[in-house]
């Protein structure tokens, strides 16, 4: 049986690569990406927990994580589409008309 | 047994997790992705999570993956590779700030010791989050399809052409 830190580490450390990616990448697409792999990470912390506190609700809360992550990718991404066709780019520098 | 498993699964997942952040082309990145939920799924079966496991490979790997091609292919992203940064000390503190978090998630870690754990009995997974799913979180089941159909709205509207006149 692999002890339950095992995973927990290995969810801290793609949990920190998405992270590194959201601020290391300036294409908004994979920096899309590098959240959804930080948002896996959390679900294989929580389905760590439910498995090894022998509790089903973990897994519960990974479907409803899993239902938001979708429609956050569908609206996110319809997003990119609408500011690329303002400004025919996908960089992350350039979308600062929030920025004062 | 179970170890081996468990360490293929895991490098490979820190492996593609990498690929994805490393790689210049938004098309290999979404691949990358790929990889890296199979391995989750895989994990998740380890965990006894069959049912996550499948959802995952049907919604992540099938779903949000496929999304995310159409919309590198539909923009040409496909063609263009990212610049170099021309700034280099964003890309050291990512680094940086990515080894304390990563040393601070691993510090908060340490009392929860590296025990081994006998081994549990498998349950009968699916089962248990149906009945889970319909009676304690019949409600937030419930509201999952209404923030769905709001997202789905939400991106009708935001990706519509605007109309003339």
């Amino acid at each position: 049986m692999v002890p339950p830190s095992y995973y927990l580490i290995l969810s801290a450390i793609l949990f920190v690569l998405g992270a590194a990616g959201v601020l290391i990448r300036r294409n908004a697409l994979v920096v899309f990406m590098s959240v959804e792999m930080m948002l896996n990470a959390v679900n294989l912390t929580l389905i760590t927990y439910s498995r090894f506190l022998e509790n089903v609700d973990g897994q519960v809360f990974v479907l409803l994580v899993m239902a938001v992550a979708a429609a956050e990718v569908a609206v996110g991404l319809a997003i990119v589409v609408s500011l690329y066709r303002h400004k025919e780019t996908t960089d992350v520098d350039e979308m600062d008309v929030l920025k004062w | 047994m179970e170890m081996v498993v468990f360490g293929i699964l895991a490098a490979v997942a820190v492996a593609a997790a990498v690929g994805v952040i490393a790689q210049r082309s938004a098309v290999r990145s979404a691949l990358f992705l790929l990889v890296n939920f199979c391995c989750l799924a895989g994990l998740y079966i380890l965990l006894n999570a069959q049912f996550v496991a499948v959802v995952q490979v049907i919604v992540y790997a099938g779903a949000v993956v496929v999304l995310f091609l159409f919309v590198v292919m539909l923009l040409g992203m496909e063609r263009a590779e990212e610049a170099p940064d021309p700034r280099r000390y964003q890309w050291i503190a990512a680094v940086l700030l990515g080894v304390l978090l990563l040393v601070g998630i691993v510090w908060a870690l340490i009392p929860a010791g590296r025990e081994t754990i006998q081994a549990l009995a498998p349950t009968d997974n699916v089962r248990e989050i149906g009945a889970a799913l319909l009676t304690q979180f019949a409600i937030p089941f419930e509201l999952a399809s209404v923030v769905l159909l709001v997202a789905i709205i939400g991106a009708v509207v935001l990706a519509k052409k605007r109309l003339e006149g």
